[in-house]
């Protein structure tokens, strides 16, 4: 016999959960307690709830795992909601297990009540209240299985206090079967088929690929499937790195902040081949305006209801990422030759010679000059983690990302605070590689205290603060769209962030001068190698993120730097 | 359009207000919705009536497709099927109204089950219009007060919904 606390912790055993973030509070003591008695799964303490569920948010999206939350009830449970609402738009498989008052005492307005299986129920994949002691190890098994299968996502597990505390035997189901879940794995051979003769057959095609090749590990499958076409490609946000970027097919990433060329092959081509993506309103624009443009689009997703949702697709594919590219390049490779779209390539080498990405230096630091240097310092292997706003855009537009799952951040809620939870997520799961944070004065703010916890766990992130003493996306859109008066969006009192380092025990280093920014960054990555540093680099104020196509406009509708 | 969508759902606290949160996070409407457990407890079955364009309907059964209580969708209305609803009706039933009212109430194949010196209940079973058009053929000002229980419906035939 068993105590439920004690059940909790075998099942994340028998998970091979090795690190848990959490909080500690009144109903999951006994959780706690039994967390204390063994050395198996290893609990990082985080300063806020938010950044547990962030931090594990960051594992998950660093390695192939299930990142693991575990907060109190009641406010621990609310704090966790933003967390759990920004994994579950990106679709990161989390389970997040909340303590909840005793069973007698739900319903009851009791300390620390609150209806978290309620309140979470519009952004989890799925939730559960556990009602029975002997429930909590099928349920631990459906939590994992849900989560990190089909679209992946959080799953939540609600547990009274009185069920950790009552008794049984213990068994680990070895497989879940559920009547009511059963994803689709493989594709439809005949649509498969349609699609690949769609392909071959294409003047202007064009690929565009999102989160979903990420999450199912499909970066190598895509790449070869690229390659063997030798068709242009461009990923979205969430999809940067399934594709090399240093690759000349590589076109930039689509959308509001994305190139000129991947946006204009968007509208111009004929055949769309989107995998793993969702056409969300970010990446293409007005969707009208995005279907009113002939071309023939064909969509891989595992999730059915992404398809056809925004934009009306030709050739559907429901199926598992990389078992369908399988297909199609088994199919591909049967062909002699490669399609010629040399014409094609030339009118993309047009958009190409705008150089969109261009930006003038100055005397003071301009933020892309960062980013470049950065990657150039980390020789493009670091994972970078980002806040959100415009130092996201720059980071995203800038560093050249090779590799899936070595760029972090919070495309779909856009959820400012991310950035150093993420980072510490990956830190702990990537001990060999380095993780940069790059953030903003303002982003930052929002979870600052978690400097606490990465000193406390010897996190040696290096936090790239692009400091404008502005919220500077918003600032951005106030100058274009409302007559430039900057309602709210001026940082005033800012803390010193060196001294601030520094009394967290960490390294702080200002940065002022264009010319200090690489021997900065050298110092942090090589110099303070095992040390948490802090760079507050104080960049051009008014510096905008271009290209940019206004929200609500059709993705040919371009404002470059130069037009301004 | 209105479709009527029939749902096969685990029958777990929780699961209605994981369908009915779905309609109301998407901005999808619900007109009419039932449920209760089907002859296997284990099972809810639901149906919702509700209106959109063809890819708002599309939408509708895969987002609920997804749901993880959820065991199968089908939208009835797409092929031959059987809607029925049930109302109880209050009516005054007074004076030269009283007659009336047993006619009207006969008209339609209603039961009168409830009787006092002043009223009736009236049961009414049929499509959903079927009851639409009873309320229409009456005096509005008669009526004190009416209950319906949403649509019901089920395949013609060999179409099945079937854990």
């Amino acid at each position: 016999m068993m105590t439920g606390a004690e059940i909790v912790i075998r099942c994340l055993q028998e998970e091979k959960v090795e690190y848990v973030f959490g909080y500690p509070g009144g109903s999951v003591l006994h959780i706690y307690d039994e967390l204390f008695k063994q050395d198996k799964v290893k609990h990082v303490l985080v300063r806020h709830e938010q950044a547990a569920v962030h931090a594990a948010d960051g594992l998950a999206r660093s390695t192939q795992k299930v990142g693991v939350a575990l907060v109190t009830s009641g406010p621990g449970a609310t704090n966790a909601v933003t967390g759990i609402a920004t994994a579950y738009m990106d679709s990161i498989p989390l389970v997040v297990i909340t303590g909840q008052v005793p069973t007698h005492y739900i319903g009851q307005d009791a300390f620390q009540e609150c209806d978290t299986v309620g309140i979470t129920r519009p952004c989890v994949k799925h939730n559960f209240l556990i009602k029975d002691v002997r429930d909590i190890a099928t349920t631990m098994k459906k939590a994992f299985y849900i989560a990190n299968s089909g679209r992946p996502g959080p799953v939540v597990v609600d547990i009274p206090k009185d069920i950790t505390a009552a008794k049984c035997k213990f068994e680990y189901p070895k497989e879940i079967r559920m009547r009511s879940y059963n994803p689709v794995v493989k594709g439809h051979l005949g649509q498969i088929k349609k699609a690949v003769q769609l392909l071959l057959g294409a003047k202007r095609p064009m690929i565009y690929s999102g989160g979903g090749v990420i999450l199912s590990n499909a970066a190598e499958q895509l790449t070869a499937l690229t390659r063997r076409l030798g068709y242009p490609i461009t990923n979205t946000l969430m999809g940067l790195g399934a594709y090399p970027a240093t690759d000349p097919q590589f076109l930039g990433m689509p959308g509001m902040h994305g190139t000129l060329e991947a946006n204009m092959a968007m509208q111009h081509c004929d055949v769309l081949l989107a995998v793993g993506a969702r056409f969300d309103d970010r990446v293409i624009g007005n969707p009208e305006n995005f279907a009113s443009l002939p071309r023939k689009i064909i969509h891989v997703d595992i999730d059915p209801s992404s398809i056809s949702k925004r934009v009306r697709v030709d050739v559907p594919i429901v199926g598992n990422v990389p078992d369908v590219l399988d297909e199609m390049i088994k199919l591909i490779e049967a062909e002699t030759g490669k399609p010629d779209i040399a014409p094609w390539w030339e009118e993309i080498g047009g958009w190409r010679s705008k150089q969109c990405m261009k930006y003038a230096m100055k005397d003071i630091i301009m933020p892309q000059y960062v980013i470049e240097k950065l990657y150039e310092v980390t020789g493009g292997n670091a994972i970078v983690t980002s806040d959100v706003g415009q130092h996201q855009m720059w980071a995203a537009q800038y560093y050249k990302f090779d590799q899936p799952r070595r760029w972090l951040n919070s495309g779909g809620l856009g959820t400012m605070g991310v950035g150093l939870p993420y980072a510490m997520g990956a830190a702990l799961a990537n001990p060999d590689r380095q993780v940069a944070c790059v953030t903003g004065e303002g982003s930052i703010q929002m979870c600052i205290q978690e400097l606490s916890t990465a000193k406390q766990f010897r996190l040696p992130i290096k936090i790239i603060n692009l400091n404008n003493r502005y919220l500077g996306m918003v600032r951005q859109w106030q100058e274009m769209f409302y007559g430039s008066r900057y309602s709210e969006s001026y940082m005033d009192s800012l803390p010193d962030f060196v001294k601030l380092a520094e009394a967290y025990g960490h390294v702080g280093i200002r940065v002022e001068r264009p010319e200090d920014v690489e021997d900065a960054l050298k110092k942090a990555f090589i110099d303070h190698k095992n040390d948490l540093v802090f760079l507050d680099i104080l960049t051009d104020r008014e510096a905008n993120v271009f290209p940019m196509v206004a929200a609500g406009k059709g993705l040919s509708d371009m404002i470059l730097a130069e037009d301004l | 359009m209105r479709h009527i969508i029939s749902i096969l759902l685990e029958n777990e606290s929780g699961a209605l207000s994981r369908v009915a949160g779905l309609f109301s996070a998407r901005g999808y409407n619900i007109e009419t919705l039932t449920v209760a457990p089907t002859e296997d407890l284990s099972l809810s079955r639901l149906t919702i009536v509700t209106s959109g364009s063809d890819e708002v309907i599309e939408q509708i059964t895969k987002q609920l497709n997804k749901l993880i209580d959820v065991i199968k969708v089908v939208d009835l209305s797409e092929a031959a099927h059987i809607e029925r609803e049930l109302m109880l009706i209050k009516v005054r039933a007074s004076g030269k109204d009283r007659e009336e009212m047993k006619r009207m109430a006969d008209i339609y194949r209603g039961r009168i089950i409830d009787v006092t010196e002043t009223t009736y209940v009236i049961e009414l079973t049929g499509s959903g219009s079927k009851l639409d058009s009873f309320i229409q053929a009456i005096d509005a000002d008669l009526i004190l007060e009416t209950v319906r229980t949403g649509v019901s419906g089920i395949g013609r035939g060999d179409r099945m919904l079937k854990a």
